[in-house]
């Protein structure tokens, strides 16, 4: 789960880190009350979106007055910001930060991230501030430095100082700098992120250090200890089949073909997807349904590929496991009555039972096409949209 | 013979009275496993399917002398139960449960690695010697004991990976599910190394996912330490970056974890790549037959 830029900055001063004086807002005529209670020569305005590459999309603008704030801000406000990583769909602006602008002096970056092949926390960072981490990584793989945490003693201070001095950081710095990595493996660990990346971590003309942007993402699995952070969840920057599916607790990912998947199990929704792509068409969305499979969630789960009007026809496929194939088609067969469907669904079963399952199937007297294996039920869908 | 579990292998569940484990532990002992009691805090002294039930790990394995556990206990306990099994001395602890905290996981891995014991999953079907020792919540009858090990990041593909082999006849000498987590237990080179090892696998089914690059690390280690011949299938080519497949661990993040990598890094290594997920049947018999007729 990702967090508004303002989100995670209030977050970030629970924890002493600087940021720029800001205010969000949602109303652009809240601006001028903005603007008279942070008092500085020029404002930044920022469209808070789950998406990086703001500012190449005119999400983020230095203005000079209060009268070209409230314009950006009611540009802003209300519009769908298309940046290169949410596009082609864009996400909406429902609120802008604005914020003071500071002297810069240098540009830093700094993240902290769980590293699955060393299975540790690891802060990263680099001069090479305000640019895209992994193109560092790519034009200049030298400037990227590295500190792993052991679970046992976290971050320490002499991991705190290779950084620093590395990163030419000179008197007070060094200090400022440790105090602020403490504070965010503190924050890291007792929020459960996922990611925390400050881009750019700024040095000041005269020397402070400040936090100028900020990305969150929070650990999907811990939001049930993480109350205070699921309800900051802004559903507005999520496709919005992908939310009901998540609501109606399936795993659904809308994708642009146009044919729907029901499955069960990750790999084997992933697989399917490969499958339907293989023999020549191109599937609509990912979606597990889970072990489970009883006509009430393949309701639910019908409904939601249908939602997608691009869908002209379903592939269901299931491998039974321990449930049997019997009572999966019953459930198939109750819930393509449900919803009414109008549209061919190729249904693939294995397992248990299955050739009672696909008898079932095939005497529904429904638009349902029973496969014969993995393959024949890619080709039917495949041949169903044709 | 086989690897991590066979007939032998005395096993205890964790969660063992509430619904998962109930079932499953039902499903066990009908397969033939050698299920000897479980543990309930607060239901200690019962008796549940015939077997004791412990209020402790360290009680149950004192009385039972079980070597395996396995879990099916919430998300938001299981890492405790993870270490509990570790710390009474269970050299193979087996988690089923889904959606465990990552960070709970990094302090785990930790623990496991000073007292030596061995973990499959979290997230994860299981492991299976078909014929003597099922542990975990995949079907039993569609295994048929035979020469191919197969190990899995995905529940049901580890299925479609054993019912093909079964249709072929080639059989499995054992199948471990090491779950969709991006912090997990066994991985695939432990598993691989185990099978290289054992007797009876005569050919490894390795079915990897988007996400991470344990894949290309499993196919370094093929390269140089594994003789036998290899399959495999990478699931999701067709998954868009940046997106969680429903797997906390499969996700395209920043150009690594993609499917095509995988591939072409599986591919150098020897392995025949299945295009399909229908096709590991045909790609294990394809590796077998080019390792005759071309041995190294």
């Amino acid at each position: 789960m990702n967090l508004h830029e303002y989100q995670a900055k209030t977050l970030l001063q629970k924890y002493g880190i600087p940021v720029p004086r800001g205010q969000v807002i949602s109303v652009a005529k809240q601006t001028p009350t903005v603007t008279s209670e942070i008092d500085s020569h020029a404002w930044v305005v920022k469209a808070q979106v789950h998406a990086g590459g703001r500012g190449k999309a005119g999400g983020v603008r230095v203005v000079k007055s209060t009268a070209e704030a409230q314009n950006v801000a009611s540009e802003l406000l209300g519009k769908t910001l298309v940046t290169y990583q949410n596009a082609p769909d864009g996400q909406p602006v429902n609120q802008v930060l604005i914020e003071e602008t500071l002297p810069i002096a240098r540009e830093l970056y700094l993240s902290m991230l769980v590293d699955r092949t060393l299975e540790r926390v690891v802060v990263v960072a680099s001069s090479a501030g305000g640019m895209d981490i992994e193109e560092i990584a790519q034009t200049s793989p030298e400037k990227i430095l590295q500190e792993v945490c052991s679970p046992l003693n976290g971050l320490v201070d002499y991991q705190a100082r290779n950084l620093a001095f590395k990163l030419d950081l000179v008197g007070d710095q060094i200090n400022a700098f440790s105090r602020m990595l403490k504070g965010l493996y503190r924050l890291f660990k007792e929020n459960d992120l996922a990611l925390l990346e400050i881009n750019p971590l700024v040095v000041t003309a005269d020397g402070k250090l400040f936090a100028l942007d900020c990305k969150m993402s929070v650990d999907d699995n811990a939001l049930y200890r993480q109350k205070a952070l699921a309800e900051q969840r802004d559903w507005s920057q999520e496709d919005s089949k992908e939310a009901v599916a998540h609501h109606a607790g399936l795993n659904y990912i809308a994708l642009n073909g146009n044919i729907g998947c029901m499955v069960n199990g990750a790999g084997l929704a992933m697989a399917t997807m490969d499958i339907i792509k293989l023999h020549g068409g191109t599937p609509a969305n990912f979606l597990d349904v889970g072990g489970g499979a009883t006509a009430e969630t393949v309701t639910k789960a019908f409904k939601i590929i249908l939602a997608d009007t691009n869908v002209k026809a379903i592939l269901v496929n299931i491998f039974g496991g321990i449930m049997r194939c019997d009572i999966i088609a019953e459930g198939i067969i109750t819930a393509v009555k449900d919803v009414g469907m109008k549209i061919p669904v190729v249904v693939r079963l294995e397992g248990t039972n299955v050739a009672l399952g696909k008898e079932m199937l095939k005497s529904s007297g429904l638009n349902i096409i029973s496969a014969d294996g993995l393959t024949d039920a890619a080709v039917q869908a495949v041949k169903a949209v044709l | 013979m086989s690897i991590l579990v066979n007939k032998n292998t005395k096993v205890l569940c964790q969660g063992f009275t509430g619904k998962q484990g109930t079932f499953h532990s039902e499903q066990a002992l009908a397969y033939g496993t050698k299920m000897v009691g479980g543990v309930t805090p607060g239901k200690g002294g019962a008796l549940h399917l015939g077997l004791p039930v412990f209020n402790t790990m360290r009680e149950a394995v004192r009385q039972t002398g079980a070597s395996a556990s396995v879990i099916y206990v919430p998300p938001a306990f299981a890492a405790d139960s993870i270490l509990e099994a570790c710390d009474a001395g269970i050299d193979l602890i087996i988690c089923i449960t889904e959606g465990i905290p990552v960070l709970d996981m990094l302090n785990v891995k930790a623990a496991l690695k000073a007292n030596g014991a061995r973990l499959i999953g979290p997230n994860c079907p299981g492991v299976i010697t078909p014929d003597e020792c099922k542990i975990g919540i995949m079907p039993g009858s569609i295994h048929l004991r035979g020469k191919v090990g197969i190990v899995s990041r995905s529940g049901t593909l580890t299925y479609e990976a054993v019912h093909q082999t079964t249709a072929l006849k080639l059989g499995q000498s054992t199948c471990v599910g090491i779950g969709g987590d991006p912090i997990k237990g066994l991985n695939f080179i432990e598993c691989l190394q185990m099978f290289e090892a054992d007797d009876e696998t005569q050919a490894i089914i390795m079915v990897g996912e988007i996400g991470g690059s344990d894949e290309e690390a499993a196919a370094e280690y093929i390269k140089s330490h594994v003789t036998k011949p290899v399959a495999a299938y990478i699931a999701g080519q067709t998954a868009p970056a940046g997106k969680r497949m429903g797997h906390a661990g499969a996700i395209i993040s920043g150009g690594s974890g993609k499917a095509s990598d995988k591939i072409r890094a599986l591919e150098l290594a020897g392995a025949v790549v299945a295009s399909s997920p229908a096709g590991l049947g045909e790609a294990v018999l394809a590796a077998i037959q080019h390792k005759a007729s071309s041995p190294n």
